[in-house]
């Protein structure tokens, strides 16, 4: 959390016009490591950790627990500064772990929030965000409040709430681990199918290696603590990919067998 | 109808409780065990409530302008102070300590203080009843502010949020039901704020009215005016959820659930 008080690092990244950026650059970390001290206990999150994104590449981040994916997204964000090794990449925006939505604001305000953070009125947001609700499945819910939502839907509102941000590079931290097991799985067919016409830069980080394999072009798998990267497994499947075909069950196998599950 | 039928649902209970003691005391006074000067029976009290009812009304209206503005007065400096006590560290720090020290002066010593400097107009006694009101209100809003999800923060400096616009679209709108919160403990104190400055000097309203007919012993008319100074304040903190419910839906169902 930033202090308070504090000066922030500025935060006047211009209103980009290509959602490419940088065209030559998506997300590289080079040997980062990040530290923590909380009450007189150092935590190394991250230790020469290194992986990369290509433009418009699709890339899975997967660990045990308290691994610093976390972190990694922060510091792709710019959240975050390495205590060693470096980060560069194109603006990024975060989709969190939680929804976060605004209980106090509609679904289709909700979904606007980043373009009233650059400073558009109210109606333009609406009118920007409006026309996405019926490719979201979210039509006639634009003024229902997140209370009221499904969980699958108020994933899809903070998504789309993120993608407006109109960056080129999507970070995603686990963001259907609090759905139940069949949401998840909607919601996971649903972004493949997102990603495919609205292609972006994308580090997913995610628990579930299935989730990884089914949408990633690659999975970078994760050690525990102080977390750094052990295998880098490419997926060259086509979509829409069937989590019973057996390229997908042996990639997937791959990636646990890299974690050190037996299987 | 509806709320009516609720309100009833729910208030027996302490609608049984208050007939009980109310008839407790009715039965105390009468057998003789206490003088009705010192202690007026309840039927004693109710007969002066409605004989001097103008009188009462009269004193009431003077009253409830100075809690209304008063309360009105610490939610706005409240707001503000917690806002800025927000956003700037060194501040909290600063003032922290002073807004509890302020806390401790006694009201009783610091109102005849504020009627000799503002004079004998309504103005000290709303200052006297801000006074008593703006701690609950800034506390209260302060943990509105501290109780925005350090995640959103993030979210919105992903999103090349100003400082200025996550307050805006963020933290100001969840800390309004600290507002009201601090508000709804506020006006209790305000009341007992009213009656102090009155009694530093005054010509009018409850408190003066409570001393006046002490010094007369017309002992339950004052009595009386303790009762309506005592419905006002439930009358408040009842409109002021009633408000918190139809403005800040969220916030109200939020707390429902856990």
């Amino acid at each position: 959390m930033p202090a308070k008080g504090v000066t922030q690092t500025p935060t006047e990244t211009p209103l980009r016009q290509s959602l490419d950026g940088d065209e030559a650059v998506g997300v590289v970390v080079e040997a980062v490591t990040r530290t923590f001290t909380a009450r007189r206990k150092t935590v190394t999150a991250l230790e020469g950790m290194s992986m990369s994104a290509h433009v418009r590449e699709i890339v899975a981040v997967v660990g045990p627990s308290g691994c610093g994916k976390t972190t990694l997204l922060e510091l792709i964000c710019g959240l975050q500064r390495p205590d060693a090794g470096a980060v560069r990449a194109a603006p990024a925006a975060l989709m969190p772990q939680r929804d976060l939505l605004l209980p106090w604001l509609g679904a289709l305000d909700n979904a606007g929030l980043a373009l009233r953070a650059r400073g558009l009125s109210r109606a333009q947001a609406r009118a920007t965000a409006g026309p996405w609700f019926d490719r979201f499945g979210l039509a006639g819910f634009e003024h229902t409040h997140p209370a009221e939502l499904s969980g699958g839907m108020r994933q899809r509102v903070s998504f789309l709430r993120s993608l407006l941000a109109g960056k080129p590079v999507l970070c995603l931290d686990e963001p259907f681990a609090a759905l139940d097991a069949i949401t998840r799985l909607q919601m996971q067919g649903w972004l493949g199918r997102v990603l495919e016409r609205e292609p972006r830069t994308v580090v997913l980080v995610t628990h579930d290696v299935e989730e990884a394999v089914m949408l990633a072009d690659r999975v970078v798998v994760m050690s525990p603590r102080p977390g750094r990267e052990v295998a880098a497994i490419e997926v060259a499947l086509p979509r829409p990919r069937h989590r019973n075909d057996q390229a997908v069950i042996d990639l997937r196998e791959r990636a646990l067998t890299a974690l050190g599950v037996p299987s | 109808m509806r709320a009516f039928l609720a309100g009833l649902r729910v208030g027996w209970r302490p609608a049984l409780l208050l007939a009980a003691l109310i008839g407790a005391w009715e039965l105390f006074v009468d057998l003789g065990g206490a003088d009705p000067l010192i202690l007026p029976a309840p039927h004693a009290i109710a007969t002066a409530l409605y004989n001097d009812r103008s009188l009462l009304w009269s004193n009431f209206k003077v009253t409830a302008e100075e809690v209304l503005l008063g309360i009105l007065l610490a939610a706005a400096a409240g707001f503000v102070c917690a806002a800025a006590i927000h956003f700037f560290l060194t501040l909290r720090r600063a003032i922290y300590p002073l807004l509890i020290a302020s806390q401790t002066i006694p009201i009783p010593m610091i109102a005849p203080v504020l009627i000799l400097w503002l004079g004998f107009s309504i103005l000290p006694k709303v200052v006297v009843i801000a006074l008593v009101s703006f701690f609950p209100i800034v506390v209260t809003t302060l943990a509105g502010f501290a109780g925005v999800d350090a995640g959103l923060i993030k979210l919105m400096r992903t999103f090349d949020s100003t400082r200025l616009r996550t307050f805006r679209h963020v933290e100001l709108p969840a800390a309004l039901p600290g507002v009201v919160t601090g508000a709804k403990i506020a006006v209790v104190v305000a009341v007992i704020g009213a009656v102090f400055a009155e009694l530093s000097g005054a010509s009018s309203g409850l408190g003066y009215l409570f001393q006046q007919s002490l010094a007369q012993i017309l002992t339950a008319r004052a009595y009386a005016a303790v009762v309506i100074l005592s419905l006002f304040a439930i009358l408040l903190f009842a409109l002021l959820t009633v408000a918190e419910r139809a403005a800040l839906p969220w916030a109200y169902n939020q707390r429902g659930e856990s």
